[in-house]
């Protein structure tokens, strides 16, 4: 059962993943291109998926999209756990003042939604992709925070670290060589479930117009572009595909988990 | 000179200074081994960790701690860390949880070796692999590629006592180190530990509320009761003499072979009566403190 969920997380996300990299070398029809006769074209030949409102090619984008919903997941996840992870094991690790700053400013990081966020960046620097991904990835950062304390709470109550402490090892080596990997495994779940919920956001950006610019092709902005009237076909097929990679970066997590964990092992 | 020096100690915790320890005074001569008996809560733990420096931010601590007569009291954090693992170290109780899951337990002790001294890492390995088959490991060789969880408890505790002794301490400090072990397990390993600390010829503070490893392994011992030593002595005097009626209380209840079938089993309160000491005002001297407790019957 177990050995099901990761089966199916794998060929998710491992769709997605080469979705993006045949995208790099190979899309049926150029995915920017206008091609007004051929508009609200079936499913069918040439056009496998169809076309949409502007005759551009549904299977092109839908590839294209790909490399995009990767890009946010990566830089909004690598952007929270940066910082949020250091913070978090700092806190955790017992500065007793230091730590109430940083759960207020977590509270109040916390309160603020990435959409507010990425309207504030958006404002500021113009709606790109990387606005998005950095809006989703700052809003992510207490998650990371509060996930890191709690495990590191845990781990600093453990016999190995008083035996380290007492062995005389400082307190940047126990950080980093017993607490880290201690709680990479919780971590690495944190981050597939981020992942999952940078991709969603992003979507959710997209299809308001606060993300990628009208050029730019991705699966939420391919739900805005969709016309329900005219073929409702077209706001299925980016649908399925957010859905397939979120539920795939999900299941992953709980492989992660266990890869990480070097007491599964033999569980495998 | 004393290897370990204690003088006066008084631990307390919180904002109303709740006494953990009070007025302690002992010595360890080199290669000595002391034995600290107690009950749970009785303090040994504290002062335990009060040598080590392990005390958490709201303990108030006066008294002094001297360690090769180096004053530990005041000392700080990062001239503490040079001594600690190296010339002071620690056997924990839970051989379960005192390593690292996520570390080969070969690269932990290594990492104890490299802190505190400056050898290649070709040697230190060779280092750790015999300081292993010396406590016994078989196939040290392979035993320090293993995580904790490959290892039974036995040869865990075995691997967390080479890493006390990899550094030839001059003070072990033994915090019940059998307890997590079955019976047979436990006379191996505390067999090993004596001829370890006799080879190394470290001294050694063993905490336990186990008459018997104390009398096994130690030449003296100390009888800890709420917070203060009420005696102290060569182990068999104590043990077979005891002077203070909670020592003879604790004896007697570890004695319970001497118990006839159908006698009441003996408890502490028959010899002593605990609510004539935590009432009685603090005394000029601790050495002597059993003459203000009246024998309760």
């Amino acid at each position: 059962m177990k050995k099901l969920t990761v089966i199916i997380g794998l060929v998710c996300s491992g769709l997605v993943v080469v979705a993006a990299l045949v995208s790099l070398v190979w899309t049926p029809f150029d995915p920017r291109k206008v091609d007004g006769p051929a508009r609200f074209a079936p499913p069918g030949w040439p056009h496998v998926l169809g076309t949409d409102a502007f005759g551009i090619d549904t299977a092109s984008r839908l590839l294209v999209g790909a490399q995009t919903t990767l890009l946010v997941g990566v830089v909004a996840v690598a952007l929270a756990a940066v910082i949020g992870v250091p913070l978090g094991v700092f806190v955790g690790m017992g500065h007793r003042i230091a730590g109430e700053v940083v759960a207020r400013a977590s509270d109040i990081l916390f309160a603020l939604p990435a959409l507010l966020l990425a309207i504030l960046l958006a404002a500021a620097l113009g709606a790109s992709v990387t606005t998005a991904a950095v809006a989703i990835g700052i809003a992510t950062i207490p998650v990371f925070q509060r996930m890191a304390r709690a495990a590191t709470l845990t781990v600093m109550s453990q016999d190995y670290i008083l035996a380290a402490q007492v062995s005389g090892i400082p307190g940047g080596v126990i950080a980093i060589r017993h607490v880290l990997p201690n709680i990479t495994p919780v971590l690495g779940v944190q981050a597939a479930a981020s992942f999952s919920m940078a991709i969603l956001a992003e979507a959710g950006l997209s299809y308001l117009g606060l993300s990628a610019p009208q050029s730019t092709p991705t699966w939420g902005r391919m739900l805005h572009d969709a016309n329900l009237y005219a073929a409702p076909i077209q706001a299925v097929i980016p649908g399925v595909a957010i859905a397939v990679a979120v539920l795939g970066f999900n299941l992953l997590g709980d492989g992660v988990r266990d890869y990480l964990d070097p007491r599964m092992k033999e569980l495998r | 000179m004393s290897v370990l020096r204690v003088r006066d100690l008084t631990v307390s915790f919180g904002r109303r200074h709740l006494v953990a320890v009070d007025q302690v005074s002992l010595d360890i001569e080199p290669g000595q081994r002391l034995g600290l008996v107690g009950a749970s809560g009785s303090g040994k733990t504290v002062l335990a960790s009060t040598i080590i420096g392990l005390l958490p931010d709201n303990a108030h601590v006066d008294g002094s701690v001297t360690f090769d007569g180096q004053e530990l009291t005041t000392l700080p954090d990062r001239e503490f860390s040079a001594i600690r693992g190296k010339d002071l170290t620690m056997v924990f109780q839970e051989p379960m949880t005192a390593l690292d899951p996520t570390m080969r337990v070969g690269r932990q002790a290594a990492e104890l070796v490299a802190l505190h001294s400056e050898s290649s890492q070709g040697t230190t390995r060779q280092l750790v692999v015999d300081v292993f088959d010396r406590v016994g490991l078989d196939q040290a060789s392979r035993i320090v590629d293993a995580y904790p969880h490959e290892l039974s408890g036995g040869q865990r505790q075995r691997v967390i006592i080479a890493m006390a002794l990899i550094n030839r301490p001059s003070l072990v400090i033994c915090d019940e180190p059998t307890t997590a072990l079955d019976a047979t397990v436990q006379a191996k390993v505390l067999r090993l530990l004596d001829e370890e600390l006799a080879s190394v010829d470290a001294a050694c503070l063993f905490i336990s509320h186990d008459l018997g490893l104390v009398a096994s392994l130690c030449s003296d011992v100390a009888v800890i009761h709420a917070g203060r030593i009420v005696e102290r002595g060569r182990t068999e005097q104590v043990f077979h003499h005891p002077s203070h009626p909670y020592t003879a209380g604790l004896v007697a209840t570890a004695s319970i072979d001497k118990v006839r079938p159908g006698e009441r089993l003996p408890v502490i309160e028959d010899f002593f009566d605990p609510s004539t000491v935590d009432s009685a005002p603090p005394s000029e001297s601790t050495n002597r403190p059993h003459r203000r407790i009246r024998r309760s019957r």
